[in-house]
């Protein structure tokens, strides 16, 4: 990814899918096994692997083998997605497999961080609204679900309903500036960097590391 | 009102508040491994930039590594893979890397401590959730994604939204037989998976006054099993012995500058906490998980959940637990058969981990049905081990004595669960499929009270053979 492609992102629109559970860790999104790589390419494939084969390989009813998910790129999902390992991987896989945004109960604070790098972001609803949500995506698949991060709120225009969505301050604005990649914001503080480390005593007074 | 470690630690690598509200935080001390660490610097390559501050980059080989043999080529061509990529980055940037058979490889959380990287006052971050542990040193430690290596590569600094404090004393004095980890246990599983979202944990009073280096260490390993990113204790004498004499910790009148720089930066005496929670040392008892949580937890004498008893979404999550775990509602959970037994991982391979593992080994065998390991969280407690025979301990018991490493706490190199076996572990995370097999089943708990299931070949109260 270059810093040309990074763009504000300021609403998302697309068919939504459903995951419900609680609690739903990144070894469950990207088993490790499939973390034994030097890129991210092609991890899409193995997104919740182990759910969507059973024991003998066999697709399962998961929605993300479901033909009328393919091309869903709202996730939405109940408390604490994400929790775990930090691994990037998790959010990589869904992202590559089409998942642009993700409306949930709660998220795991590395996992959300990670999103935020990746431009995905991920706002909450509460637990009766996302129980509507994938109620109504699980009956049906075809309806837009829309993210509109500068209300910030979630919406369903073919159904006339709008929800305020919550969505750290923070988070929000660097999405919106299209700063959501940090790295070239913090290059930008050039020598304040230098400066820092300058008044660190670990790194002048006792240094030993170095 | 005075100020937090967290506080005064933060305050000290501000760069600068950045326009969406968030800190730009500089990085003391970046620890890196080869899983989450290749496509970072890949990443460096496409955007022609280089490492800012490759002196303050450590790097092992940790998640892939065998156990059984760390003859090169690995026998698993991807884990060469890995190994080889990292191998290369480090080579390029001048990072310094701890490779194996240089005596400091290890799993990261072991390997910073040992080595007296890890000190009071510093910010530490690594490609890796259980960084945490770091903060046993009143360090802010914290695990972060593949994009922030990036950025501690790039730039020594990460975009970071503070976070409160949450104070968590534990007073009085643990029963005998229990442990630190029981002590984590018990403390997730009263606050939640997700009670510590949004704060650091400063882990505080009698209990944590007492405890060794290594104790604090475990219980800060698993601040973010219960959702806190940072866990820490202030530090104090106890920090400062373990420091001294340490590779990479000051020594001569460095060190005097040192200590006074690590007193002054733990939290005042009226600091101001956003929550103080305060639970009794007399209340722990040895803890076990029954479920798919970390917080699915009760003591060993205790009896697994009835979903009944719960409503709603507790129930949910009870029904689903019980159902992957094949526990029957309300059965007592000691008693239980196991198929392995796992004594290693960030959380608990350290040597005094393995020392009252071997204190229980001796006493008997390991159950004909049970495959049991145990895997030294390092080098260095690999050779601490040999030296004082513990390995000869383990063996003669019937125990598998591996080269260190990650191994089975995540499966990620040949040690796995097979099938739906039932793993005591004193690992960290026993969520689905975490063991490397997706019917796999994890059953957290000390790791001596691991090495008394090995032997009984079942879970079972460590306390009746202590
Ligand atoms: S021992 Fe387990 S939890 Fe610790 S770093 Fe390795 S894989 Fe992660």
């Amino acid at each position: 990814m270059t810093e040309s492609t990074l763009q504000p992102v300021k609403t998302l629109t697309g068919r939504g899918v459903a995951v419900r559970g609680n609690d739903i860790d990144t070894d469950r999104i990207i088993p490790a096994r499939f973390m034994k790589v030097v890129t991210f390419d092609g991890l899409e494939k193995h997104v919740f692997e182990d759910v969507r084969f059973d024991q003998d390989g066999n697709p399962t009813d998961h929605p993300f083998n479901r033909e009328e998910y393919q091309g869903a790129s709202i996730l939405i999902v109940n408390k604490n997605f994400g929790c775990g390992s930090s691994r990037e991987h998790a959010p990589q896989a869904l992202m590559r497999w089409g998942i642009r945004g993700i409306i949930g109960e709660s998220f795991a604070e590395i996992f959300f961080g990670n999103c935020v790098s990746l431009g995905v972001p991920c706002v909450t609803l509460p637990a009766d609204q996302i129980l509507y949500l994938m109620e109504l995506v699980e009956s049906d698949p075809s309806v837009g679900i829309e993210i509109d991060l500068e209300a910030p709120a979630v919406r369903v225009p073919a159904r006339n309903q709008e929800w305020v969505a919550e969505l750290p301050d923070g988070a929000r604005k660097r999405f919106l500036k299209g700063t959501w990649d940090a790295l070239a914001v913090l290059l930008d503080s050039g020598e304040l960097i230098e400066a820092t480390a300058q008044r660190i005593p670990y790194l002048n007074d006792f240094a030993t590391a170095s | 009102m005075g100020k937090s470690l967290l506080q005064k630690v933060w305050d000290l690598h501000t760069v600068r508040t950045l326009e969406s509200g968030q800190t730009q935080l500089f990085i003391g001390l970046h620890l890196i491994h080869e899983v989450t660490s290749p496509q970072a610097f890949q990443m460096l390559r496409e955007r022609n930039l280089s490492v800012r501050f490759p002196q303050r980059t450590f790097a092992t080989v940790d998640h892939i590594i065998p156990t059984h043999s760390i003859q090169r080529p690995f026998e698993d061509s991807l884990a060469e893979a890995m190994m080889e990529a990292l191998e290369e980055n480090v080579q390029e940037t001048g990072v310094t890397f701890f490779a194996p058979g240089s005596g400091k490889q290890g799993i990261v959380h072991v390997i910073g401590p040992e080595n007296g990287l890890t000190q009071p006052g510093m910010t530490i971050a690594c490609g890796d959730s259980h960084t945490s542990t770091h903060g046993a040193f009143g360090a802010i430690a914290f695990g972060i994604g593949t994009s922030q290596v990036r950025d501690v590569l790039a730039t020594q600094t990460l975009s970071m939204t503070p976070l409160k404090v949450r104070r968590i004393e534990v007073n009085g004095e643990l029963q005998p037989g229990v442990t630190a980890k029981d002590v984590i246990l018990y403390i997730i599983a009263e606050l939640g998976v997700n009670g510590g979202v949004g704060y650091g944990y400063e882990y505080a009073g009698d209990v944590f006054d007492r405890f060794s280096m290594e104790e604090r260490m475990t219980v800060c390993n698993m601040s973010i099993e219960g959702g806190a990113r940072v866990g820490y204790v202030n530090p104090d004498e106890t920090t400062f012995e373990y420091l001294r004499g340490r590779p990479y910790a000051p020594s001569g009148d460095a060190w005097d500058r040192a200590v006074s720089f690590w007193k002054s930066i733990a939290s005042d005496a009226d600091a101001d906490y956003d929550d103080v929670v305060q639970f009794n040392a007399e209340d722990i008892e040895p803890m076990v998980t029954w479920g798919i949580t970390p917080g699915q937890a009760i003591p060993v004498t205790g009896n697994v959940p009835r979903p009944e008893d719960a409503s709603g979404e507790e129930r949910a999550n009870i029904e689903l637990a019980l159902q992957h775990m094949k526990l029957e509602p309300g059965q007592p959970i000691a008693g239980t058969r196991i198929d392995v037994a796992f004594i290693g991982s960030c959380t608990n391979s350290r040597i005094s981990d393995l020392r009252a593992a071997a204190e229980v080994a001796k006493k008997g065998q390991v159950a004909p049905h049970v495959r049991a390991l145990v895997v030294p969280g390092s080098e260095q407690v690999e050779a601490q081990a040999k030296a004082e025979g513990l390995d000869e301990i383990f063996r003669a018991a019937g125990f598998d004595w591996r080269e260190p490493g990650c191994s089975m706490c995540l499966a990620m190199n040949p040690d796995k669960l097979v099938g739906d076996e039932l793993c005591a572990s004193s690992s960290n995370r026993n969520f689905i499929g975490r063991q490397g097999s997706p019917t796999g089943r994890t059953v957290l708990m000390s790791p001596q009270a691991v090495a008394a299931a090995a032997l009984a070949g079942e879970i079972t109260d460590v306390r009746n053979v202590l």
